[in-house]
């Protein structure tokens, strides 16, 4: 089972911000297939949130296909992202390297940096909704 | 009946004093609303007229479909808790309970037995004895062992030390996630409802400023950053909350239903603090001067 938590001032919305930990959970390999998520009672009650963003959020993963709703089971883990799927970000790690490298050739600070990336993640992340 | 408040024109004054102005709103069923202002701006009012404590002067209100406290069975369906969460002090805990459960034709004396293990309360203590959280959490237990509909919570959290006030809501949320509550609750401090409301009124000055989906509201407000112009030089689909200037730069808050188109001028996102305390500020800034209307098209 893993948990949950959320930054109110990173300004991603509350259920994506469930999302994402889902999906990085997946990613570290810390839930796989078959795994049962957290009721949403579960997750309320220890980090006092809205029920429905919890709800919102499992939607979502369930849009995503990366869970699927048992009525009256839970929700469970339909697909498994281990380091084979890491492995095939590789070429996409490969080309935020080049970018950065091209960015500080361009005499962007690494704050400089680190606000670019931010505000286009987010813009993107608005975008998407 | 999908509404669980519908107030139409409502107002409230004591003598001269007006307590509500030209109240209507409409809640939908299933939501935790943060009902927010300044003090005195009219909360407790609000609330003690939605659950029967009060009547309204002008205008009419229905409670799940009803009038409030039309009768023993609407009484049943509301749960009020005032402010301070008031309990008896010379009272036992389990007092409390049995005095719950001879008054509440729905009480579900299980879950109120359940929730004062879990919170390990002493049931032979005495509620003047309990700690201020604590007390909090025992009138919540009581208010949700009656199993209402909507739960009526006037500034909960408000006397509580931070972990106090962290473990109310906790509780507050569970409850909602297990019986489907629908949830009203007031605060003047935005930081306490950000995460566990989905639903939010603003009341400023005996008016309703705002109102929406929490949602909806964060993605319809921007601040915009430009160069020194006035709000009437901004697009006509941008409706300016908030301004700010100074002799070279000019910061406005808007309110649009689309994108922000792009321009000489960054926009941004705020979060649920800024915008709400936009709107108390620009209320604040035009004095007595009557608002627009109640859905918070404020200029």
């Amino acid at each position: 089972m893993i948990s949950f938590h959320l930054d109110a001032r990173s300004g991603i919305a509350p259920y994506l911000q469930i999302v994402g930990q889902v999906r990085q959970a997946l990613l570290l390999g810390l839930l796989s297939e078959g795994d049962k998520l957290p009721t949403v009672k579960e997750v309320v009650a220890k980090v006092a949130i809205n029920p429905n963003t919890v709800s919102k959020a499992y939607r979502e993963l369930e849009h995503l296909g990366l869970a699927a709703a048992k009525p009256g089971v839970g929700t469970f883990i339909t697909r498994s992202l281990g380091d084979a799927s890491l492995a095939e970000h590789g070429p996409l790690q490969q080309e935020l390297r080049t970018w950065l490298e091209r960015a500080r050739a361009a005499g962007l600070t690494e704050p400089g940096i680190d606000a670019m990336f931010q505000n286009t993640r987010r813009e993107s992340a608005t975008e998407e909704i | 009946m999908n509404a669980v408040l519908q107030a139409h024109a409502l107002g409230k004054s004591y003598g001269q004093r007006q307590a509500l102005t030209d109240c209507t709103l409409e809640i939908p069923l299933g939501h935790v609303v943060g009902l927010v202002g300044p003090n005195g701006a009219g909360k407790t009012t609000l609330l003690k007229i939605a659950c029967g404590m009060l009547a309204p002067t002008t205008g009419r209100i229905e409670v799940l479909g009803e009038p409030p406290a039309a009768g023993p069975a609407q009484l049943a369906r509301v749960g009020y808790v005032a402010q301070d969460t008031p309990t008896y002090a010379s009272l036992s805990v389990a007092d409390h309970l049995k005095l719950g459960a001879k008054l509440n034709p729905r009480w579900d004396a299980n879950l109120a037995r359940a929730r004062i293990d879990q919170l390990d309360l002493d049931p032979r203590q005495r509620a003047g004895k309990l700690s201020g959280g604590q007390r909090a959490q025992l009138a919540l237990t009581v208010a949700v062992a009656k199993r209402p509909e909507l739960l009526i919570l006037d500034e909960p959290v408000a006397s509580l030390d931070p972990l106090a006030r962290r473990d109310f809501l906790r509780h507050l949320m569970e409850s909602v996630a297990e019986n489907d509550t629908s949830v009203i609750l007031s605060s003047h401090l935005v930081s306490d409802l950000e995460r566990v409301c989905d639903y939010l009124i603003v009341l400023v000055a005996s008016r309703v400023l705002l109102t929406g989906e929490t949602e909806d509201l964060l993605a319809q407000h921007h601040r915009i950053v430009c160069s020194r112009r006035q709000a009437t030089d901004l697009p006509p689909e941008l409706d300016v909350i908030w301004a700010e200037h100074t002799d070279r730069q000019s910061t406005f808050i808007v309110r649009s239903q689309t994108e922000v188109p792009a321009g000489y001028w960054s926009a941004q996102h705020l979060e649920l603090e800024d915008l709400v305390l936009a709107y108390m500020e620009s209320a604040a800034d035009r004095g007595r001067r009557p608002t627009t209307h109640p859905t918070g098209d404020a200029r």
